[in-house]
């Protein structure tokens, strides 16, 4: 099966080698780099809750004097994304429109792709998974252009249905990666058995691959549901007034040059785009790490 | 019997995606690197012009900025991102008590957008509301701090956010890369008597060649692809100051209606990608499919 | 012809450019226990997948049950295969494992349990039905990995090195439930080892392998005692057939055997009263003499007519409990003499020994091909 090396250690042998004292001082640095790595998350959300007064004359690290959750109402329903003030709501709509049926599709046509290029290999099969592989690092600027054209062409340029595809399309490199280098693991004797029982194609991915196949469903969809929510570049590049993502709306809301700078909207809005990728990582972050390295750490 | 279909079942279901990649990505690709070679404005042209938009590229001081931005930008981010995520592996690797959650704190920042850590970091920088006022507010009158807006600084603000973005990847490749050495080579060296730092330099560090590679690939690829974060952060200014490829190309596609220039950067991203990942793909593929 | 289980004939296979099976012909007949044995790489996986269908043939034909196999997938040759890794479905129960198969065929419940019934009572697996095969030990998942195949009600059972995931002991218990199942199913099988004990205790016929050639075919009698060429007396047998460079003399009515021995012993002169063995010889005076181990022996052990008795050095004395053995140089080679466990034997003196040439095999020594007489 998989080889589960997690990232929760075994024995360290480090702890025979350093003396208290260093000790100490380990801990000490990791306190401080902890500390630079939760101050924004918490400059983030104690801007959100002060008044703008309370910004412009207190200092940017202290705690608010009283809370006050008014820039969270403004950045929800009334925060003005360009012409529109409907605040976040609506775009946070837009992502979720946008991200689960994209999630759901590249997903299982991952999982099919995987389970083909892994146990039922043909002549050319190393080039078609090399050629998908190799679509997953090409920079996207190259494919901006003739894809606004294409989206024009079949009528869904700057629709919801437009960035599903370009989402789907874009992620399926990903996932039939994830999915074939799990396969993989499965012995090829399996299969084969099942060939000499009389299973088909699709009756042995029914029965045999895909029951085993819940860890990387999970890791596949919170990578793809992680990629696809905080992506910017499509969704800025093929989406229009009423259509856009919230990474987007996010962005109007922060850069718009329209009226006075309100600071804790700003950080508040920020906040709510990043609640659901961040809670996915907070419930199931062992999967979406095990995710991270799946893809690098091949060798 | 073995029919002809069920022979051609595992070709029939990978055709689809295979499909998708080749109109999307490689014919995609080839339609911008044709259109670099046009006089395209507003509207693609297909009559071949030679490589007159490459040598306007080249005379474009923005685009110069931007190239330059790319390696100042790209090799500070990368060989930051890289000592400081071996160092906090490092440090983790040292049996701590709260290792999973100093992990978790490590890496959460690679679940967000990089809109929303652009978002952050613009706030904690603005030198008006920031760390230069809170400095200042503590009595150093004099403390500077204004790189956001500061023309030759701005792009080490980008390095700043980015670093704090992904170190937290590459701290998690070298856990990994640390937790799978072999223990009993470990073991060995401290019996010979060798030095903790030498069982570091000379054992554990060169057994992580792949993991360094491995990030780099990674490392570099996200420099190149920079967009959200310069967007968020700066806006690409002061002016163009901070100015990346991925930007240039965006403003010449969509504000400047620049065609042929928006596909000569592009696929000048392009070559500079194949450049570094078609090696490494290749040595991999090899080496695993033999 | 119709008793005739599986017939190769002309098979060729490369991979790329490599051949890796070279003109092989194997016939088996029904009911027969058909064992491939060589090294590492000799191909005989190989040509097992080819029989399963699993690899195509560049040249030639299999036939199973009388049927051309050429261009048929592996599930209608009706063969039954167990793995080497017993390949269980890994999320399934033990009766699902079994049941699978026949699910997909189509074919109706009563018929399914009945098999199932069946085959766990042969196999001794009706208390794992409901267990998964993590839960399981490796005799047992080879177990249930044979009652997979058992349902099939195949005509030819195809085994791949069943028994080399296990530890020695449990090995040679399941050595004899093969067996012993066999013998009460009178199935045909071809079984794959590169363990040349498994291949002499089940096979009917042996055919030993080597870089994609068959060496020898034959009965495990036929392979022990008459081996074909120097590869085959060394590989079959354990410890190995003795190969000792001697010079063969022609006489009047026997031939003369002289084995050099060590430094300034006189060498050891045997006479082999076979007229064939003169005959064959045709003014060849080199020539490799084979004897088993347990054919330099004790005097009191060789019975028959071809006794010739001599003195041997001993260099290593290596008692095994039943016998010793006893190693000591002889033609410039290492010998290794079987003798019964009450041999007087010192180390560093002489000893007498029995050359039981009865049994002895010839080889020409450029070719390593036997003389066959």
């Amino acid at each position: 099966m998989v080889d589960n090396k997690g990232l929760v250690g075994s024995v360290r042998f480090v702890e025979y080698l350093v003396p208290r004292v260093q000790r100490l001082g380990i801990y000490l640095a990791l306190v401080v780099f902890a500390a630079y790595y939760l101050m924004p998350l918490f400059v983030m959300l104690t801007t959100s809750l002060k008044s703008l007064d309370e910004i412009r004359t207190g200092s940017f690290i202290s705690l608010p004097r009283d809370i006050d959750f008014s820039s969270w109402k403004i950045a929800w329903s009334e925060a003005c994304t360009g012409v529109k003030c409907n605040g976040l709501k609506p775009y946070m709509l837009n992502s979720f429109l946008i991200a689960i049926p994209a999630v759901a599709i590249s997903t299982m046509v991952g999982a099919l792709n995987g389970y083909t290029l892994s146990h039922w290999k043909f002549k050319g099969a190393n080039l078609i998974f090399g050629m998908m592989l190799f679509g997953c690092f090409v920079p996207f600027q190259v494919i901006l252009l003739p894809m606004a054209i294409v989206l024009g062409k079949l009528g869904v340029a700057g629709s919801i249905s437009g960035l599903v595809l370009v989402h789907v399309v874009y992620g399926l490199g990903f996932t039939t990666l994830f999915f074939r280098n799990y396969f993989v693991t499965v012995s090829n004797e399996i299969t084969r058995a099942a060939k000499i029982d009389g299973a088909g194609f699709f009756r042995i991915f029914y029965s045999i691959f895909l029951p085993l196949s819940a860890p990387i469903f999970v890791v596949t969809i919170i990578w793809q549901f992680t990629q696809i929510w905080n992506d910017f570049l499509f969704g800025v590049s093929f989406s229009q007034a009423g259509t856009q993502p919230v990474t987007v709306a996010l962005n109007n809301i922060v850069n718009s040059t329209t009226g006075v700078k309100q600071y804790n909207v700003d950080m508040a809005a920020a906040i709510l785009a990043a609640l659901p990728t961040l809670l996915v990582y907070i419930l199931a972050g062992k999967y979406f790490i095990r995710g991270l390295t799946a893809g690098a750490v091949k060798g | 019997m073995f029919t002809r279909f069920e022979k051609q079942i595992p070709k029939i279901v990978l055709a689809p995606s295979f499909s998708a990649v080749l109109i999307f990505v490689y014919a995609f690709m080839a339609w911008t690197v044709y259109i670099a070679f046009t006089k395209s404005t507003i509207m693609p042209m297909y009559k071949l012009n030679g490589v007159l938009q490459f040598g306007r590229l080249s005379r474009s001081p923005r685009w110069e900025t931007a190239i330059e931005n790319l390696f100042i930008f790209g090799i500070l981010f990368i060989a930051i991102s890289t000592v400081l995520g071996l160092l906090l592996a490092i440090l983790l690797d040292q049996r701590i008590r709260s290792e999973g959650a100093l992990r978790s704190i490590f890496l959460y920042p690679m679940a967000l957008s990089f809109i929303v850590t652009g978002t952050a970091w613009k706030w904690i920088l603005n030198p008006g509301t920031g760390i230069e006022a809170f400095v200042r507010s503590w009595g150093f009158s004099s403390f500077k701090f204004d790189w956001l807006v500061n023309p030759d600084f701005a792009i080490y603000t980008i390095v700043i956010a980015g670093v704090w973005q992904s170190a937290g990847f590459v701290m998690a490749l070298f856990l990994a890369g640390l937790r799978s050495v072999n223990q009993e080579i470990i073991y060995a060296a401290m019996v010979d008597g060798i030095s903790t730092r030498r069982i570091y330099t000379k054992i554990i560090l060169p057994s992580m060649a792949p993991v360094f590679m491995s990030a780099v690939i990674v490392l570099s690829h996200l420099a190149i692809k920079s967009f959200d974060l310069v967007v968020a952060l700066t806006g690409g200014g002061p002016g163009y100051q901070t100015d990346l490829p991925a930007t240039f190309m965006y403003a010449m596609a969509f504000s400047r209606g620049d065609l042929g220039q928006a596909a000569a950067s592009a696929t000048v991203m392009l070559m500079t990608v194949v450049a570094i990942i078609v090696p490494y793909l290749y040595s991999e593929l090899r080496s695993k499919n033999g | 012809m119709t008793d005739k289980i599986l017939s190769i004939v002309g098979l060729n296979k490369k991979f790329g450019n490599v051949d890796v099976l070279l003109d092989i012909n194997i016939e088996l007949e029904s009911g027969g226990f058909l064992v491939l044995v060589g090294p590492s790489g000799c191909g005989k996986s190989t040509l097992l997948n080819c029989l399963a269908g699993f690899e195509a043939i560049n040249s030639g034909s299999i036939e199973i049950g009388g049927k051309d196999v050429e261009n048929v997938s592996p599930k209608d040759r009706d063969i039954a295969m167990v793995f080497q890794s017993y390949a269980l479905y890994p999320t399934m129960t033990v009766e699902k494992n079994i049941t699978f198969g026949m699910e997909a065929r189509g074919v109706k419940k009563e018929a399914r349990d009945a098999n199932l019934a069946r085959a766990s009572q042969i196999l001794q697996i009706e208390p794992l039905l409901k267990r998964k095969p993590g839960q399981l030990s490796g005799g047992q998942r080879q177990r249930v990995a044979m009652g997979r195949a058992l349902v099939r009600d195949p005509k030819l059972f195809l085994f791949d090195e069943p028994l080399s995931n296990l530890d020695a002991k449990l090995r040679v218990d399941m050595r004899t439930e093969i067996k012993k199942l066999h013998n009460r199913l009178n199935a045909s099988i071809v079984y794959v080892t590169h363990d040349q004990i498994e291949a002499l205790t089940l096979a009917t016929k042996i055919v030993v392998m080597k870089d994609g050639l068959i060496q020898q075919i034959g009965t495990p009698d036929e392979i022990y005692n008459r081996p074909g060429n120097i590869f085959v007396a060394d590989f079959m047998g354990s410890p190995p057939m003795n190969l000792i460079p001697v010079k063969a003399i022609p006489r009047e009515k026997h031939t003369e055997i002289v084995i050099e021995t060590r430094g300034e012993h006189k060498p050891i002169i045997l006479k082999d009263l076979r007229l064939e063995l003169l005959k064959s010889l045709n003014g060849k005076t080199e020539i490799i003499l084979g004897l088993r181990p347990e054919h330099i022996t004790n005097l009191e052990n060789v019975t028959g007519q071809h006794k010739a008795v001599s003195e041997c050095v001993v260099d290593v004395i290596e008692p095994v409990g039943s016998d010793i053995f006893v190693i000591t140089e002889l033609g410039g080679k290492n010998v290794t003499a079987r003798l019964r466990s009450n041999a007087y034997v010192e180390l560093g003196k002489s000893m007498k020994v029995v050359f039981d040439l009865n049994n002895a095999s010839y080889f020409y020594p450029k070719t390593g091909i036997r003389y066959d007489f």
